[in-house]
Formats: structure tokens, sequence, C-alpha cells
């Protein structure tokens, strides 16, 4: 068989990127969440809060540590593998990037030192400015990125120049069409990630009766935010679908699963196999009536179908289509759980309901996998193009030896299910392990308040061992 | 001056700010074979531990910049130099990922210390090929990419170089970061290591001068080697300084800790700039030898100038916080030992 050199390029992009994306989604709502917790305990002195920081942080650094490692192969994964793409829109994305590093990534890795390690050297303030400091870096990071890919989504503000994108209006750039739902959407998955990780552990504390006063204050907490972003996130999602349906309708149809050119009257499909060969659904059971309603908002608005483009410009229908089911699926099963979390608070149950603790634990990875469904729901939606309507992405793949793109994506391949492994397996053991002990907590504030002191006392021990 | 060349300046500035910072770690990652037991090698991880992401962000800027300021020279670099970039990726990976588990591990301690230090020589032996690549040029035409051009005895040379001059850098930051026997051990270490990168530096000196007749010119014509000689110079007098103090502390059996530890971590940081100095004069103004210029490969002005503001705003900035970091956890690794 001839191997593709697209094809694998493809691949071994969706694949580092599916891999990255799990762990920013997860750090940028944790970072949120500790800083949280470090100004609450700050402000009340309850030790609680401290123990749900210096707990959590341990996380979130084993996690920041996998994003950064994987994110650095991205940036340069433009160039080794779609150098025509990244010469022809390099005038655009180029700048947006080195934002990002700019305004960022200098930014997190700057406090991120004194956050992980620099309790004892600075001020509680000092520190507490770098937790913050580090939330609003990952933050940042999420809004450059999100421009970039919005504006492949929804390009404006450019002008074409020799056949190179040039920039007719920055703002126009990073204000366009898409990046607002765009933004907001990713944003608030990630607190939702992050919540639901939370709660999912502390769940499971609870099921096992350890550490039960800190559990307890972090499952409260994240339920509580649950319950108010859950329902925000599914009227953002539905404001950023009819932003889809006006600007990319094709994607849309993918996601709905409608053929027909115009169809009025859609149902809502719950089950269906879209089938690419035949142009039409098989096993399909759908509400009748209600995509339109949801979509145009009258029961009987019309729709642009798949067959309104020729089958080369189409994406991968089944692909988008249930990948949009699983991530709205999670989506209403995490309301649910939010909900069930209020019922249960009102019968004073929501600390002892075994199964209801149960199903929270099975949550734990919910937010994670619902954002990347939904990343695959944006990116492959968006084929063949690249830059949609502008850039097919077949047109700007490096012209590699195939074997050295296989060679690449296997070692991709190997190396992050390795990764995975690793992340998975010491994520298990400081859960295990469970949060810092309040002695523990207790000693480690002494040091806090006299910092000077524990300093000389440990050079004054160093040099007489040096003496002797 | 035009924004191309201002942007090219601050891409030197990039590209030297990583050299002279993630050179250092990547360089205790060369040196670790070096320290044998746990702890000694637990002060090495901990005397970067709080900056190596920081240093590493250095990359990634100079990825972007590249990437922003000049897309053609990042287009045309990073697809010729596909399997050396995409090793040091997979090079950075694990020795990044060894910070974070390491400490945490106990059975797979010895696996988390191997990826650390294969990773961080492999990840520089990649830079110095690449760097010796960009030297040498590249072939021109469509089917450079599929060559293997960067796979040669000078590269191989300059992969070397870099990872001695790395660990040269690491052994001086050691030498700071350290008392008694663990800094014994790195000024030790940082005279061999001196020997290697004044070698080092002397023979690529003299081969590219020797192969390529465009450098050769730019060195000798005109009597610009007057103008030109402080470098070779000032890397002289440098490399001695590094070395007499080394030594004065080996005389001193190491009762001399105090102020003056730092020095030769700067002269040592000077050697490098002495060297990118001379790389640079030897290159300007193209990006691809002989093939690319900085202003053939520069972005659009409307690109250039939106970038501007960030760049002459930010830089600064990131600078300061940058210095705070490392000024929060100044002194010896002993003295901040607590982990989070």
């Amino acid at each position: 068989m001839e191997l593709d050199v697209a094809l694998l390029s493809r691949i071994q992009f969706a694949f580092t990127v599916s891999f990255h994306i799990i762990f920013p989604s997860i750090t940028i709502g944790l970072a949120t969440l500790i800083a949280i917790w470090e100004g609450l305990w700050l402000k009340t002195h309850n030790p609680l809060y401290l123990q749900l920081a210096k707990f959590w942080i341990k996380p979130f650094a084993i996690t920041f540590g996998m994003g950064v490692v994987s994110g650095i192969v991205l940036s340069y994964e433009f160039g080794t593998n779609f150098s025509e793409f990244s010469n022809l829109v390099g005038p655009i994305l180029g700048p947006l990037m080195a934002y990002e590093v700019l305004t960022a990534f200098f930014l997190e890795a700057g406090f991120l030192g004194v956050m992980l390690f620099g309790w004892q050297r600075v001020s509680r303030k000092m520190h507490f400015f770098s937790t913050i400091t580090v939330a609003i870096g990952t933050w940042i990071s999420a809004f450059w990125i999100i421009v970039a890919n919005s504006w492949m989504q929804t390009p404006t503000g450019y002008k074409v120049v020799e056949g190179q994108y040039h920039v007719a209006s920055w703002m126009e750039v990073i204000f366009n069409p898409s990046m607002p739902y765009r933004l907001t959407h990713m944003l608030l998955a990630s607190m939702i990630t992050a919540t639901f990780v939370v709660a999912g552990i502390s769940a499971y504390y609870l099921f096992k009766r350890k550490h039960v006063a800190f559990a307890k204050k972090g499952l409260s907490m994240t339920m509580w935010i649950a319950l108010a972003l859950t329902p925000l996130q599914a009227y953002i999602g539905d404001l950023h679908g009819l932003n889809v349906k006006e600007h990319q309708p094709i994607k849309l149809a993918a996601m709905e699963g409608i053929w027909p050119k115009q169809e009025a009257e859609v149902p809502l499909l719950l089950f269906a196999l879209p089938n690419m060969e035949t142009e039409q659904n098989d096993y399909e059971i759908g509400i009748p009536k209600l995509g339109s309603l949801i979509l145009t908002h009258t029961p009987d608005g019309a729709l642009t179908g798949l067959k309104s483009v020729e089958p080369q410009d189409r994406p991968n229908v089944p692909l988008v289509f249930w990948s949009f089911r699983v991530m709205v699926g999670l989506g209403f099963g995490m309301i649910g759980i939010a909900v069930l979390a209020l019922i249960l608070r009102k019968k004073d149950r929501l600390f002892e309901n075994k199964p209801f603790l149960t199903l929270v634990a099975a949550f734990t990875p919910s937010g994670v996998i619902s954002v990347l469904a939904g990343w695959y729901v944006v990116e492959v939606g968006r084929q063949p193009w690249l830059v949609y309507n502008l850039i097919r992405t077949q047109e700007v793949i490096s012209p590699l030896p195939a074997e050295r793109v296989l060679f690449t994506l296997i070692m991709f391949v190997i190396i992050y299910t390795l990764l995975l492994g690793v992340y998975l397996y010491f994520m298990r053991k400081v859960i295990k392990k469970g949060p810092p002990s309040m002695s523990t907590l207790e000693q480690q504030l002494i040091g806090m308040k006299a910092p000077g002191y524990a300093l000389a006392w440990v050079k004054s021990l160093k040099n007489s061992e040096e003496k002797a | 001056m035009d924004l191309a060349l201002f942007y090219f300046l601050i891409l030197g500035f990039a590209v030297f700010m990583y050299v002279l910072l993630d050179g250092f770690d990547l360089g205790i990652g060369i040196l670790y074979p070096w320290f044998e037991s746990k702890s000694e090698r637990d002060h090495l991880m901990r005397s970067i531990s709080h900056v190596w992401d920081g240093n590493e962000t250095w990359l990634v800027f100079g990825g972007v910049m590249l990437f922003a300021a000049f897309p053609a020279a990042y287009a045309g670099i990073t697809s010729t130099f596909y399997l050396p970039i995409m090793l040091m990726l997979f090079a950075l990976i694990f020795r990044g990922v060894a910070f974070e588990y390491r400490f945490k591990a106990d059975r797979s301690r010895p696996y988390w210390d191997l990826a650390f230090s294969a990773g961080s020589a492999i990840a520089a032996f990649c830079q110095g090929i690449l760097l010796g690549s960009l030297v040498q040029g590249i072939p021109e035409g469509s089917s450079m990419i599929a060559s293997w051009h960067w796979l040669t005895p000078f590269t191989i040379l300059t992969g070397f170089s870099v990872m001695a001059g790395y660990a040269l850098m690491a052994s001086s930051y050691l030498f700071m970061k350290s008392r008694s026997d663990i800094q014994r051990r790195a000024s030790h270490l940082g005279k061999n290591l001196l020997i290697c990168v004044v070698l080092a530096m002397l023979t690529v000196s003299i081969w590219t001068t020797i192969a390529s007749p465009e450098i050769q010119n730019r060195w000798f014509e005109n009597g610009h080697f007057i103008y030109l000689s402080p470098l070779p110079i000032i890397s002289l007098f440098l490399s001695i300084g590094i070395w007499k103090h080394f030594t004065r502390h080996q005389m001193l059996s190491g009762q001399s800790e105090g102020k003056n530890d730092s020095r030769p971590f700067w002269y040592s940081a000077g050697l490098f700039l002495t060297g990118f100095i001379g790389l640079v004069v030897s290159l300007f103004p193209y990006l691809i030898p002989r093939q690319l210029t900085l202003w053939e490969a520069a972005a659009p002005d409307s690109s250039l100038t939106f970038l501007l503001v960030g760049v002459c705003l930010f830089i600064p900035l990131i600078l300061a916080y940058t210095l705070w970091g490392y000024r929060v956890f100044s002194g010896k690794v002993e003295d901040y030992q607590e982990g989070y």
C-alpha cells in the first residue's frame, strides 16, 4: 500500500493535539479553583481551604507539566508537517501565537516556580499573587489559541497578497465572528472539567470515608459551581450552534445528520448511522421538528443540508455526528448531577448517598471526554478545509518522505501512550496519598511565618557540617 | 531601523536567551551521570526544577517569533529539519516530565533519571545538529526535505560541541548553587569541559572558514579581521578567567564559599555570547544560508507592526519577573529545599 503523507501528517497532528488538549482543559479550571481556595484561606483563615489548595496543587503540577511538554510539539508541528500552511498564513497566525507566548506562557512559567516551591520564600500575599497570575496566564493563553483557531473557522479581516494571507484589520482577525462564542464555551468547559475532576475525587474519598472534612468541602463547593456553570454552558453552546449555522452550515448539517439540500421540519436525531456512500442516515430515530425548533426557534424552520455541496467538500459525517452527541450527552449528564446534588443537599444527604457518590466519581473524566468530543466536532467538522472555504488541508502538507512521518507518528503513539499511563499512575498515587494532614500544614505555617529563621537554621547546620 | 532587521535582532536575542537558560539546565542533565547518589541527583534536579519551564519557554518563543516575523524561513527550516527537530522534541518530552515524576517515584526512579539525562543529552545534541546544518547550508530544491544533508561529520561535531558547551554552563551553574563536595566536583568537571569547549570552538571555526569561502571572506577580507578580533580575544580571556577561578577554588579546597561563586557562570555565559556573535557575523543576513535573507523572509509590515507593541511592552516585563523568580530562589540549593 502506498503511504499517504497527507493522511499521516493529519493523523499525527490530530493525535498530538488531542493528547495535548486533555491537560490545559484541566489546568485552566484547576488553576482558577486553587487561586479561589488560596484567596478564601487568606480571607477566612479556615485551614480547610489551605488544605484544598495544597492538595490540588500536586495534580495541577503534574498536569501542567504534561501540558507544557506536549504543547511545545504543537508549536513546531505547524512548520514541520504543514510548511506550506505556515508560509501562507504565518503573517496572521504567527503574531497571534507570538502574543500567546509573550503574554501567557512566560507569565505562567515565571510565576509557576514561586507558586509550587515558593511557599516559604515569599510572603503569603506574594504567593497568592503568583497563584492568581498563573491562573490568569492560563486564561490568556486560551484566549490567543482560541482566537487563532476561530480565525481558521471563520476567517475575516485578511487580504491575499501574492498568494499569502496578510492582515487587513487586526480587529476583524481577532474578533472574528465565532471567537466570542468559542472562547466562552471553551473557558466554561475548562472550569467544568476541573470542577468534575475535583468533585469526582472528593466523592471517591467520601465513598471510602477518608479525609472526610476535606472531601465534603471539595464536593460541596464544586457542586455549587457545577450548578451555576453547566446550565450556562448549555445556553452558550446553543448560541454557539446558531453561530455555526450562520457561518459553517455544512458543519452543522454534519452535526445534525441533515442530508437534503434544504430541509424543513428537521427532527432531532437521537440515534442514526450517517452513511456517506448512500448520502442518508441508516436506522434513524428522532423527535420530529425538534431539530428545527432548537436551531431556528420555529418548528418548521429550514436548514441547509450536506448535499448542497459536493461530496469532496463534506467532512466525515459519522465522526462529527457522534462526537457531537457524546459532548451534548455528557453535558446533560453533568447538569443532571448538579441538579441531583441540589436535591440531595436539601435533604441533607449529599455526603452520604452512596449511589450518588459513585456516580460523581464515575463522572471524573466526563469534562475531559466532552472537551475532546467537542474539539472533534469543531476540527473534523471544518474539513476538508484547514481555513474554512479558503485553504484545503490536502494542499498545504510538507512534501516529506512518508516513512519519516510514519516513523514519528509511531513514536508519538508509543511515547504518548506511555506518558498517559504514567500520568494516570502518578495521579492515582497522589490521590491515594491524600491531602496533607493538618499537623503538616501547621508546621509549614510556622515555617511561613518565620522563613528567615528556618533559613538561618539550615545554613548554620551546613556550615558546622563543613567545619567538622 | 527597518522592521525586518529589528525582528532579526529580537530573534537573535530569543535564541541567545534560550541557549543561555535552557543551556545550563539541559547541561545539568548531561552532567547527571557524573553524580551517582540519590541525594546528589536530588540536588541537581532541585537546582533547576523551579526554572526549567520558564527556560524552555524561550524555545517556544524563538519558534513562534520565527513563525510570526519570518514565516518563509520558519516553513523552510522546520520542514527541512524534520527528523532532528522531532527527535529533539521527543527528548524534551522525556526530560520535561521527569521533573514531575522523579520526585514522586519510588521504584521507577532509575527510569526517570535515565529519561532526564538521556533526554537532556539528546536534545542538546539535536540542537547542535541543527546549528551545524544551518552553518553548512541547506541544498536547494524541493528534494531537500527528503535528503540527509543534516547528518554529516561536521554536524555531528557541532552536536557534541553544543553538548560540551551546555555541560560547561551547567557545571558553572552548579558551582554557584552548591557547597562542599558537589561544588568541588562541579569545578573539576568544569575545567575538563572548558578544555573541550575551547577545542570545539577552535575546530568549528577553522572548519567553517576552510569549508565555506563566503564565511572566509566575511572574516578575512578587507581587514575585517581587525574589527572582529575582539571576539576571539575576549573568548580567550573569559576561558582563562573560568580556568583560574576553578583552579583557585580547588587550591583553597572549597573553603571560600561566597560572593564570587557566580563568576564562572557569567564568564561561560560570556563565552557563549562571543561564540553566538561570531556565528551571526558569519551568516548575516541569511536566515537560510545563501538562500533566504532576513528581508526576503520577513512577514508583511501589517504583521510586524502589530507584533511590535507586544514585543516592546512585554519583553522587558518578562525579563523583570524572570529575574525576580531567580532572585526568590537565589543562593544555594539547600536553602530552599521545601517542595510543594
